[in-house]
């Protein structure tokens, strides 16, 4: 029997030294729901979303992603479960300079282990407006088609959980309503799990859930 | 999408620092293929052109001289030997196979060699159409040289002195084809083959005749005839030899006078056959040389007694020595040389002498080539180096995306051996294309002969190498790829 969660965080802490960066007693997010976690700069948000993908391991406490404990996993392991199972969406969006906006989409989902897809990708360029965009490289786009590539490469795969970290913070109110509509969208017609972790307060009411990070430690 | 296709597309990230990467090593690896093909061919030419002789017995001077000259036909050579005292040593019980070659004419650069054909059997060398000569001025040539002067049986050319085409032309008395030898791959094929009689004849015509760089060193008994002497000519026509006694000056008057009394006289030139097949018929290193039974049928014991005299006086360039039995290594050398009169030298030891004078080179440019790889492995170390930290927040990206530690290792690795493994390619082509080139141009002015469509085990063992230096180079970027911690970098890349 599967969890119904996609995150369930118990007793979560992570520092260096003696000093805490994230200290969470508990979190849980339900499938299929999302969750904006807000919080100013440096009250270790980012770190919070590195430990929920698997980047860093918590110095204490548990995260269960997916229903899967990932203190149990090898980093090997961690490398597969976060590279089939979950989709990243960073704020400088880090699409591979080298290869065009297909190849960056299609090495996403040679990573995850999964098939070759070709109808799910034309899905989702079309429904992110970028099928124009396939043979480009990454810089020859603006600042709006690299995000919806780097959303397309976060989503190719059919992860369960989306997490994407300041997707809004660089952006003007209409782009930044744009960005966070079209992830919550896609990811609901995946049938994924979004998590947002920001500063940007104009998030705030737009997502299913909210947890507040508070003040800097 | 591969990891073979990442690397190389981010090779074309840095299209100026990635050619000049492939550059560096294609020069290193060019230069060390370079001198390894040419000394590796250059020592199997040297051991197979002399395989099956033991020893030269030349006149004294240089052994590396004596053995060049007459064992690779790449050097004058020192001088003549009395054939008689070559004969005397080809006699000895320890000698199993004895050959004398008469040098001092070539055509188109090529030499001609008056010898038996027992010289072709040393090679294996069978004949690819025609037969071998059955008398003077008749002669086998080898695949080489009918490659590049379009000589077939049947067809007549004439031999100058030397090796130039400058030497004087012997027109007049020009050869006739009669066999042209398959290809051996030795110094054999570059080389035109006629019975000692031939050289002895030809230059007993023009005993006047300057020495041509010292090539001149068939010189018959008649040469070295004393003003007093009564001529001696092989056809019993003491009249011919006058009118061959010629001057420089007046050359071509005499060759006309030679080619009409030979073309006139029928008579003589079939005695003169039957005369010469007699001498072709002599065993090897125990030729002859006499003119005995030409001047027999002649009657003419006066001249029968001349023959005698010229056959002591008579003198080849040198002898090829094959022994008895691997024992005669240990005495016979050193009983010639004690002798004095001669000179003996072993082509096997000059061989290890001259490679181990041409190793020294060979050496230098080794190690001037390896500094190259050397140097080429470094700036692709470099290159790589710097890439990394420039994309480390690709890396980190890569890992989010899924990708383990050591798929980011074996993907700068791949970037490293693919940079080498294109400077490699293109180095052992370019390598292999120039000695190609330099072969086709030694081939065509030092008789030396190099290829480059050739794969040998020493550039196995080089690529091998290269790829191992390559992946060294390559390792210390890759293991910081491994290493990346992409919390951090992605922290720092916000």
């Amino acid at each position: 029997m599967s969890s119904p969660f996609a995150l369930d965080i118990e007793k979560l802490r992570f520092g260096y030294g003696r000093q805490d960066i994230v200290n969470l007693s508990k979190l849980q997010l339900q499938r299929d729901r999302s969750l904006a976690v807000i919080g100013p700069s440096g009250c270790g948000k980012t770190t919070f979303l590195h430990l929920l993908a698997g980047l860093i391991r918590p110095t204490a406490g548990t995260v269960k992603v997916l229903d899967q404990d990932l203190s149990a996993l090898s980093d090997g392991q961690l490398d597969r479960f976060r590279g089939q199972r979950i989709g990243l969406v960073f704020q400088r969006f880090h699409l591979l300079p080298a290869l065009t906006v297909m190849e960056n989409v299609l090495l996403a989902q040679r990573l995850a282990r999964v098939t070759k897809d070709s109808a799910r990708i034309d899905m989702l360029f079309e429904r992110l407006g970028i099928t124009e965009l396939a043979r480009h490289k990454p810089y020859m786009l603006s600042q709006g088609q690299a995000q919806r590539v780097a959303i397309a490469r976060a989503l190719v795969h059919g992860p369960e959980l989306v997490m994407a970290d300041e997707p809004t913070s660089a952006l003007d109110d209409r782009r930044a309503t744009q960005a966070l509509d079209l992830l919550h969208d896609s990811a609901k017609a995946i049938g994924a799990s979004l998590l947002v972790v920001t500063h940007d307060q104009r998030v705030r009411g737009r997502l299913d859930q909210e947890f507040d990070m508070g003040t800097p430690q | 999408m591969t990891w073979l296709r990442l690397s190389l597309a981010n090779l074309t990230l840095s299209p100026v620092t990635s050619a000049v990467n492939v550059i560096l090593m294609a020069l290193g690896t060019a230069s060390i293929v370079l001198v390894l093909l040419a000394a590796t061919q250059l020592s199997e030419t040297l051991t197979r052109d002399a395989r099956g002789i033991d020893l030269v017995l030349g006149a004294q001077g240089s052994p590396v001289q004596l053995v060049l000259s007459s064992v690779y036909h790449a050097d004058i050579p020192p001088g003549n030997i009395p054939l008689a005292e070559a004969e005397r040593w080809a006699e000895d019980a320890r000698v199993r196979v004895a050959i004398p070659l008469s040098l001092g004419d070539s055509f188109f650069g090529f030499r001609i060699v008056g010898t038996t054909p027992s010289y072709a059997e040393i090679y294996a060398a069978e004949l690819s159409e025609g037969t071998f000569w059955q008398q003077p001025m008749q002669a086998v040539i080898g695949s080489a040289v009918a490659t590049t002067t379009n000589l077939r049986s049947g067809a007549q050319f004439a031999g100058v002195h030397g090796l130039g085409d400058s030497g004087h032309s012997h027109e007049a008395t020009p050869y006739t084809v009669t066999g042209v030898l398959q290809p051996t791959g030795t110094v054999l094929d570059r080389l035109i083959l006629t019975s000692l009689d031939s050289v002895w004849d030809l230059h007993s015509h023009d005993d006047q005749t300057p020495r041509d760089e010292g090539l001149r060193s068939a010189v018959s008994a008649e040469a070295e005839r004393e003003p007093g002497d009564a001529p001696t000519d092989q056809r019993g026509d003491n009249t011919q030899d006058h009118e061959h006694d010629h001057d420089h000056a007046d050359d071509q008057d005499h060759s006309y006078d030679h080619a009409h009394e030979h073309s006139d006289d029928g008579a003589n030139d079939d005695h003169d056959h039957e005369h010469h097949q007699g001498d072709d018929d002599a065993a090897p290193g125990h030729h002859n040389g006499d003119g005995n039974k030409d001047d027999q049928e002649q009657g003419d014991e006066h001249a029968h007694d001349h023959a005698d005299h010229d056959h002591a006086k008579r003198e080849i360039t040198a002898m090829l020595i094959r022994y008895q039995s691997p024992l005669a290594a240990m005495t016979l050398p050193r009983d010639v040389n004690a002798d004095g009169t001669l000179q003996a030298a072993a082509p096997a030891m000059e061989i290890s002498r001259i490679l181990r004078l041409v190793g020294v080179g060979v050496d230098g440019l080794r190690a001037f080539s390896a500094i190259l790889i050397l140097t080429a492995a470094l700036s692709v170390f470099a290159a790589l180096y710097s890439s990394l930290r420039a994309r480390r927040s690709d890396l980190a990206m890569l890992r989010c995306l899924g990708a383990t530690r050591w798929e980011l290792l074996i993907c700068l690795l791949l970037e490293g051996l693919l940079l080498s493994a294109m400077g490699i390619a293109l180095g052992f082509a370019v390598g292999h294309g120039a000695i190609e080139m330099l072969g086709n141009w030694l081939e065509a002015t030092r008789g030396v002969s190099l290829t480059g469509w050739t794969w040998i085990a020493a550039e196995t063992y080089l690529l091998f190498g290269l790829l191992c230096v390559s992946i060294i180079a390559a390792a210390i970027p890759a293991y910081q790829a491994y290493r990346t911690d992409v919390a951090r970098t992605l922290a720092e890349d916000r």
